[in-house]
């Protein structure tokens, strides 16, 4: 009896010190936490600055889409285009384009990844916000317009806001698949938190590493799921008003 | 106040005023009445133009307003109007809603429109109903806040579509009370409604509309005792 308990712990105790060796080698070894920490503060800067890009974007698109009557109207026409190219085509396609084509002269990668994954969200963000507009009651616009506002005024005092509360879910879903895509920037040699993994995965010849990335995106993923439900509860809540 | 004429909307290939002319002077109170689908709805839009008018021209205090180069948001300071579905502003306060247009339009400093929101709550009895939100409110109370709301911006007439019909039955007096209330202070309205006994009372003249045209107009004793035209006198034995 004695010595199988002792195998099994001595097992054991193999088991974890192999794993403080896994982790040692993936985090410690090299200071490589440091590149780790680099590449999820690059794909914070990316997602967030992707995020407002894409925000901006997707309501000048939503807008013309839903104001724009005349089917002829170039505007239109241009927005319209814009959402069939950007989401009929890869988003590490467009990626490449920009950063070799039309940003070729910049050195600023965070900026081309940034200017890339906005624009490509901006695509998705105003087909969200376009929905929402539209769920908003007609009624309201007219209301807001017999009183004598103009139509800019009605749509920034009476529509946005009571679209916005209809729209937070789908924007924070969308919020969540921007932050994953944006692990594709290795593509074009930026070190986000994926390119890190992937870098120490390839001097370690050990997958550990690319597990931690795993988690931390998890938990990105996880916390940010859990704040939009929380700000999803409060605006019901105003609704029992 | 406001002249029609020969106004006509279609809607694809519907035509559903077909050749309107009328007159609203100051001070009149102008029922419409007519059955469902007669354009009597769509007659009260194109006189603020919710509804574009496809021909014919409607002049307001003198001013073409079919004319592209009107001002159309001037114009619409001084018609009121007010729906069958109140479209209150859920999202803002009782007071918010009222005072949301002469602000950001510069008529009123905040202070002048908080005042003016808060005695004209009073005038309805719903000053404590300042700070509420839309959907706290009962049917009556929303119609009656969406009125004044209208009233706020001191306009020359209001228009009225079916501000009843929305109401559960207890409510709609409060709101016939309160639109009286302006008849009698002599504010010029145009009202389509199916409430009888108000047509009878505030108007000064009922028009009746049938298929897109104004088929009979008198003055409510003589349009209800005399009816003429065999449609209106057939409606008229369907609603009294």
């Amino acid at each position: 009896m004695r010595p199988l308990l002792a195998i099994i712990i001595k097992g054991k105790e193999v088991m974890f010190e192999s794993l403080l060796d896994h982790l040692y080698s993936a985090l410690i070894t090299d200071s490589r936490y440091v590149l780790i920490l680099r590449g999820l503060r690059n794909t914070l800067i990316i997602t967030f600055f992707a995020l407002l890009l894409g925000l901006a974007i997707g309501l000048i698109l939503a807008i013309i889409k839903v104001t724009v009557h005349s089917r002829r109207n170039p505007l239109l026409w241009l927005a319209n285009l814009y959402t069939t190219i950007i989401r009929g085509t890869p988003v590490v396609v467009q990626l490449i384009i920009i950063n070799t084509s039309i940003m070729a002269q910049s050195n600023n990668k965070i900026l081309i990844a940034v200017i890339a994954f906005g624009i490509n969200s901006g695509a998705y963000v105003s087909e969200i916000i376009r929905g929402g507009i539209q769920s908003v009651d007609r009624g309201q616009t007219e209301a807001g317009r017999s009183l004598g506002l103009t139509g800019a005024m009605t749509m920034r005092l009476i529509v946005l806001p009571q679209a916005v509360k209809t729209v937070l879910p789908s924007l924070g879903n969308e919020f969540i698949t921007l932050l994953k895509e944006t692990s594709v920037a290795g593509y074009v040699a930026i070190s986000d938190l994926t390119k890190a993994g992937d870098t120490i995965v390839s001097r370690t010849f050990d997958p550990t590493a690319m597990y931690l990335v795993a988690l931390v995106y998890l938990v990105l993923v996880v916390g940010l799921t859990a704040l939009l439900s929380l700000m999803e509860r409060r605006l019901a809540r105003n609704d029992l008003r | 106040m406001i002249s029609v004429n020969n106004l006509h909307k279609s809607f694809h290939r519907n035509e559903v005023l077909c050749g309107i002319t009328d007159r609203v002077e100051k001070g009149e109170k102008v029922v419409v009445i007519g059955p469902s689908g007669s354009g009597k709805s769509t007659f009260l839009r194109c006189l603020n133009l919710l509804e574009r008018p496809t021909s014919g021209e409607i002049l307001f205090e003198g001013q073409n307003i079919t004319d592209r180069r009107c001002d159309i948001n001037k114009i619409r300071q001084k018609m009121g109007m007010v729906f069958q579905h109140f479209n209150l502003f859920p999202h803002l306060t009782v007071k918010e809603n009222i005072t949301l247009a002469p602000v950001q339009l510069h008529l009123k400093s905040k202070e002048e429109a908080d005042a003016d929101a808060m005695r004209l709550l009073e005038r309805i009895g719903l000053a404590d109903k300042a700070d509420a939100y839309p959907p706290q409110l009962s049917g009556g109370q929303k119609q009656r806040i969406a009125i004044i709301r209208s009233l706020a911006m001191n306009p020359d007439v209001m228009l009225f579509d079916e501000p009843t019909s929305a109401l559960d039955p207890e409510m709609v007096g409060e709101v016939l009370e309160l639109m009286k209330e302006l008849a009698e202070e002599g504010m010029t309205m145009v009202v389509v409604t199916h409430e009888m006994g108000f047509a009878r009372e505030v108007g000064t003249r009922i028009l009746f509309m049938d298929g897109g045209q104004i088929l009979e107009q008198a003055p409510p004793d003589i349009f209800f005792a005399n009816p003429r035209h065999p449609r209106l006198q057939d409606f008229l034995s369907k609603v009294l």
